[in-house]
């Protein structure tokens, strides 16, 4: 945020008797403020947001996801059973989480491309995708994935055929979507680990399709 | 409540700013207030549905100002002095007043017999107010046509405004869930299934809309009507 949007946000808190605190403006500091304050008292353990950083920053990510992706791919028993029980057929992986006990998988083909969306917030698939990114929780992507989705496929460099079903997913519950891309052309000879390297974070929300190897994502 | 956050549909909001190669956080305050925000979830002292009503309650102006982990700093300093467990002049001193209440932190009781990501995970999980429940019985089939109730609720709702006094079909039951507009006022879990339904797009947004593409949106019970 820019320095005057603070000073505006601010003057705005200033007209709020429940909220006036006289507290320093910049993030970091009030930060800084509230976990002294939450650890002395008690409440917060330093060591476990330690753990709870290093968890999303190296241990749950798009990668996860990946993994899933590419097996489903290889192997039609897992498939079936992703597509029947995502949960269960995700932990099989080991992959279990707080936004993710109730996950649904759905497949792109060639007739229907599924795009995930939390119109109200930022409800995203934290075991299979780690934590959203900016744009994903941002006004512009909320506001327009649902009422022009194929505007926003074509601004991420998607081509979807006119004659393709655009299915929008907006997470207004507990429901966590993981997107299946399609299997590129190219790769029928690749094993399940070179398959989740070619799969990306992006084609996993369904902004876009997993390119095939050589073409640039 | 038909507030700033009830975004689908709007138009206007701007260019979607992608970035290559982004940071789970993107400085280390980030990070701090992410835990900081779970630790004290896993306390259970508000539930997510209240925690999300927290968030829409924000000024308008606020909201769209504010990035998203400084949503999520107000309303924890917010929460805090609303239950009791801080004071405005603790949060602005950031330290606490002599003789004050100490408590054991919530989320470390539950990982120090299991540090893995798994036990951190298991710990967070338990704050997610849903779960199955066989006995109660669901008030609409798979392949119904239903109508989204034309509802506006003061208070908090999972209904997006795009929605309402819709007709869609549905197409999976997804079990029974707690009913987020009480369990965000404290007023009762009021379990009951979710559908995923399915809007034609023409449907919500008429003839400039492809004719075969569709909106889901999961739909509890109180939200739907017959048609």
């Amino acid at each position: 945020m820019s320095a005057a949007a603070h000073n505006m946000a601010n003057a705005h808190d200033h007209n709020h008797d429940h909220d006036h605190q006289a507290i320093p403006s910049d993030p970091a500091l009030r930060v800084k403020a509230l976990e002294s304050l939450l650890v002395e008292k008690g409440l917060v353990d330093p060591t476990a947001l330690d753990a709870l950083v290093d968890t999303f920053e190296n241990k749950v990510g798009p990668r996860n996801g990946a993994r899933v992706v590419a097996r489903a791919w290889v192997n039609p028993a897992y498939k079936k059973r992703l597509l029947e029980d995502a949960p269960a057929a995700i932990a099989e992986l080991g992959y279990t989480s707080g936004q993710g006990e109730h996950m649904v998988a759905i497949e792109n083909g060639p007739k229907v491309h599924n795009l995930v969306v939390c119109t109200l917030c930022s409800c995203y698939p934290w075991p299979v995708l780690g934590l959203p990114p900016v744009w994903y929780k941002s006004a512009a992507y909320r506001s327009r994935a649902v009422i022009d989705p194929r505007g926003v496929l074509r601004e991420f460099g998607a081509q979807i055929d006119e004659d393709v079903e655009v299915r929008v997913w907006d997470s207004t519950a507990e429901l966590r979507y993981l997107v299946i891309p399609e299997r590129p052309a190219g790769t029928e000879n690749w094993n399940e680990a070179e398959l989740a390297a070619l799969v990306t974070r992006d084609a996993m929300v369904g902004v876009a399709k997993v390119p095939a190897p050589g073409e640039k994502a | 409540m038909n507030g700033v956050h009830d975004m689908g549909g709007m138009q206007d909001m701007g260019p979607i700013r992608y970035e290559q190669d982004e940071p789970v956080f993107h400085a280390a305050w980030e990070g701090r207030i992410y835990g900081i925000n779970a630790s004290l979830r896993a306390r259970g002292e508000w539930n997510l549905d209240a925690w999300r009503h927290q968030i829409e309650l924000l000024p308008p102006a606020d909201y769209l100002q504010m990035t998203y982990y400084e949503r999520w700093l107000r309303i924890n300093e917010q929460l805090v002095v609303k239950h009791g467990l801080a004071t405005p002049a603790e949060l602005a001193a950031g330290s606490a007043n002599p003789g004050s209440a100490k408590a054991t932190p919530a989320l470390t009781q539950g990982m120090t017999q299991d540090m893995t990501h798994a036990g951190v995970a298991r710990h967070l999980g338990r704050g997610i107010p849903s779960s199955h429940d066989p006995k109660t019985p669901p008030h609409f089939q798979v392949g119904q046509t239903v109508r989204a109730r034309n509802i506006h609720p003061i208070g908090h709702t999972r209904l997006p405004r795009y929605a309402r006094g819709k007709v869609g079909a549905i197409v999976r039951d997804h079990g029974v869930y707690t009913f987020p507009d009480t369990n965000a006022h404290f007023q009762g879990e009021k379990r009951q299934h979710v559908y995923s339904v399915r809007f034609p797009a023409r449907e919500l947004w008429g003839g400039q809309a492809p004719p075969q593409d569709s909106v889901h949106l999961d739909m509890w019970d109180d939200y739907l009507e017959r048609v």
